[in-house]
């Protein structure tokens, strides 16, 4: 790699020009998620949401398929624009040198652990650079939409769901 | 539970759900409005009224109290524009709007508030709108308020918002009690994701099944694309057809054709259209000074449950902050407070990890407070920017500068020192570097201190406004006060994109009585029968 990653961060043309291939490679549009895709969102998840998923479990990992599978729901209900643009970014990220260079895992996602994921959220969420807050801001909302939709993760946080028996 | 709406279907409403059309249509009206919401459906009404064929558009689809399952993650990708997740261009500012038959109304908390007569003065000052006063407009409000039950509301306040109330009189701070549109309502909680018990006298239950039971035809499904217009008058509209996924065209258009055409797309959806059809403007007005009175977060963990999802979410209000300086001096705020359901307040909050789940942990204990800063009238607040993406379709730049931000840090600082009073035992803005403190003291000192930027500092909107103008001349507007464009005779803009600034307040009573207005004097003039009474 030529840049070292802070270097390239900087960068915003490098970034923007990564993220210009990314949304050629995904200029078919909409399509369901991809098994790369799902791979990194559930690395993703699994940092995003600990502390609320049990340990290494079959349990986890149903709850991580069902999280990641909520997700795929949002972004069906965003706007074209928006379903572009998150495409940019999972194409970015599935691909070694945006997994590598702008996320800074060097693991592939399956094999990455939750610290080093959550080291790449954290300074996405920290960058100086709005494209990379905003896709943090992006992925945290997806994640946490996912899962508290869901009505098994309600008694963690005692919501007793809506007003039932009335109708 | 009864359902007005499927009643109606089952009468014989003329509803055409676009993504169900086998081919293309031409259709001939006396007016067509674009929109259901807070200025389409009272348009509606008074149109159908004056005995004139009205057809509506609507982008979104028809849905009832039967659909109400009060679930958010039914709700938000029915009901919303991007399924609750509209943002700003630089994704900084996420914005609720509805996108459902009724529009915003169908999904809003109810609250209700006069336009406040500070604004009406300042319209009149620098727009010229001398027009309209707190006088001229009070008989419009009153036929509006009598109308959808706009009544003080006699329950107690839920603990939300007696956090609000008890905090800010400990401070010796004044609020007032939120005025609601609503019939019968059981206190439930959940206004956002349509009401299931018809309570809320939204446009859904009043305007737009009047306007239905007079013959009035309602489109679904379908996008207003382009108004065609030849010699200063538009002659058509044409429209394209969506998928049932509310997303994807499905390949089918209609076209409009009428005597007048009433745009009541919203402020981000009005100047969008305007801007595509290509509709004069000379001054390059449109779609500038858009106003979302940007909003900032307080959440506080108190001794009990809260409960914030339970209750009629917004019963208590201060507009204090909005009274410390001049109209167009530092900005001032209103504080509210929001319902918390899990998925707008788990999105909402800021972190991730062991930290979110923490603060989740405790979501029954949870105060939120907001401050709906007031944009549109310091010299340097002058809003976002609405402009057409490479689809055609909108997209709102909003730059936050440092008007913004010096009252975004006042108004943390005021809902931190309520909730402390209230007897909080820790309250945190909602804000990505902020620790959460557990004293006034140590809040005072912290959010003195806070970064406030885009992305840190967490903003939201729900009220969009602006865009379309009103003014005096076309120099400073795109609409006159009646909302009838200024190069287009048979145009009007008949929705919040008409207001020259924010309000201070929840829009939609103000959208009710200004349109009511203009609707009227349009009625009037189309149907040949006499002006309405009152000015």
């Amino acid at each position: 790699m030529m840049f070292s990653r802070r270097q390239f961060i900087k960068t915003g043309l490098a970034g923007s020009l990564l993220l210009s291939l990314c949304g050629w490679l995904n200029a078919a549009g909409a399509r369901r998620l991809s098994a790369g895709e799902r791979e990194m969102l559930t690395a993703l998840c699994g940092a995003l949401l600990a502390g609320a998923l049990p340990g290494d479990t079959e349990e986890r990992r149903r709850l991580l398929a069902l999280t990641v599978d909520g997700i795929a729901t949002e972004i069906s209900g965003l706007s074209l624009a928006s379903q572009k643009e998150i495409g940019e970014l999972f194409g970015l990220l599935v691909l070694a040198p945006g997994r590598l260079v702008l996320a800074g895992v060097s693991k592939p996602w399956r094999e990455a652990t939750v610290g080093e994921v959550s080291g790449f959220l954290q300074s996405w969420r920290s960058s100086r650079l709005a494209l990379l807050q905003g896709a943090y801001g992006a992925l945290h909302d997806l994640t946490f939409g996912a899962w508290y939709a869901r009505p098994d993760t309600w008694e963690a946080i005692a919501y007793p769901g809506p007003p039932r028996g009335y109708f | 539970m009864h359902d007005p709406i499927r009643n109606g279907l089952a009468a014989g409403w003329k509803h055409i759900d676009a993504a169900t059309l086998l081919k293309g249509q031409t259709v001939e009206a006396d007016v067509v409005i674009v929109g259901t919401g807070a200025g389409g459906g009272v348009t509606a009404d008074l149109l159908s009224d004056a005995g004139l064929r009205v057809v509506l558009v609507e982008e979104g689809p028809l849905r009832s109290s039967t659909d109400f399952k009060m679930r958010e993650a039914d709700a938000y990708p029915e009901l919303y524009q991007e399924s609750a997740a509209r943002k700003t261009a630089d994704k900084a500012i996420n914005i609720l709007q509805g996108r459902c038959v009724g529009g915003s109304t169908t999904v809003n908390w109810t609250s209700s508030f006069r336009t406040p007569p500070a604004v009406f003065e300042f319209w009149q000052r620098q727009f010229g709108l001398r027009q309209l006063s707190v006088e001229s407009m009070s008989s419009w409000f009153a036929v509006m308020e009598h109308k959808l039950w706009v009544r003080p509301w006699e329950t107690p306040p839920n603990p939300n918002n007696k956090v609000l109330l008890t905090g800010a009189e400990k401070l010796g701070i004044p609020t007032g009690a939120i005025k609601r549109n609503v019939k019968g309502c059981w206190n439930l909680g959940y206004c956002g994701m349509g009401c299931p018990t018809n309570a809320k006298q939204s446009m859904l239950l009043t305007t737009i099944p009047a306007a239905l039971n007079r013959g009035a035809t309602l489109y679904t499904r379908l996008r207003a694309e382009r108004l065609r217009f030849t010699g200063g008058r538009v002659s058509a509209l044409d429209c394209v057809a969506l998928q049932a996924d509310g997303i994807h065209p499905a390949g089918k258009r209609v076209q409009l054709r009428a005597r007048h055409f009433v745009i009541a797309g919203g402020a981000i959806g009005s100047p969008a259209l305007l801007m595509r059809s290509g509709v004069p403007d000379p001054h390059r007005l449109l779609g500038k000074r858009t106003f979302l009175h940007p909003v900032v977060i307080s959440s506080a963990l108190m001794p009990g449950r809260v409960d914030a999802y339970a209750g009629a979410p917004q019963t208590i209000y201060s507009d204090h902050f909005l009274h410390q300086a001049p109209i167009d001096g530092p900005l001032g705020f209103k504080l509210e407070t929001p319902p918390l359901h899990p998925v707008l307040y788990s999105t909402t909050l800021q972190g991730f990890g062991e930290a979110h789940v923490e603060l989740m942990r405790e979501f029954t204990r949870v105060n939120v407070l907001l401050a709906l800063l007031r944009d549109g009238f310091h010299p340097e607040s002058r809003g976002g920017q609405v402009r057409l993406g490479s689809d055609g379709l909108p997209v709102l730049d909003y730059p936050l500068g440092d008007v913004i931000w010096e009252a975004a840090r006042r108004a943390l600082l005021a809902m931190a020192e309520i909730q402390f009073a209230a007897g909080a035992q820790w309250v945190t803005p909602v804000h990505e570097t902020a620790p959460g403190y557990s004293t006034w003291a140590e809040a005072r000192k912290g959010i003195a201190e806070l970064p406030l930027q885009p992305f840190l500092c967490r903003v939201v909107s729900a009220h969009v406004m602006g865009g379309c103008g009103m003014a005096d001349a076309p120099q400073r507007g795109v609409v006159d006060h009646r909302g009838r464009h200024f190069w287009l005779d048979n145009l009007s803009v008949h929705d919040g994109s008409i207001f020259p600034t924010s309000l201070g307040a929840n829009p939609q009573l103000s959208i009710y009585a200004l349109v009511a207005r203009s609707a009227s004097l349009l009625a009037a003039e189309l149907s040949g029968r006499p002006r309405p009474l009152i000015p």
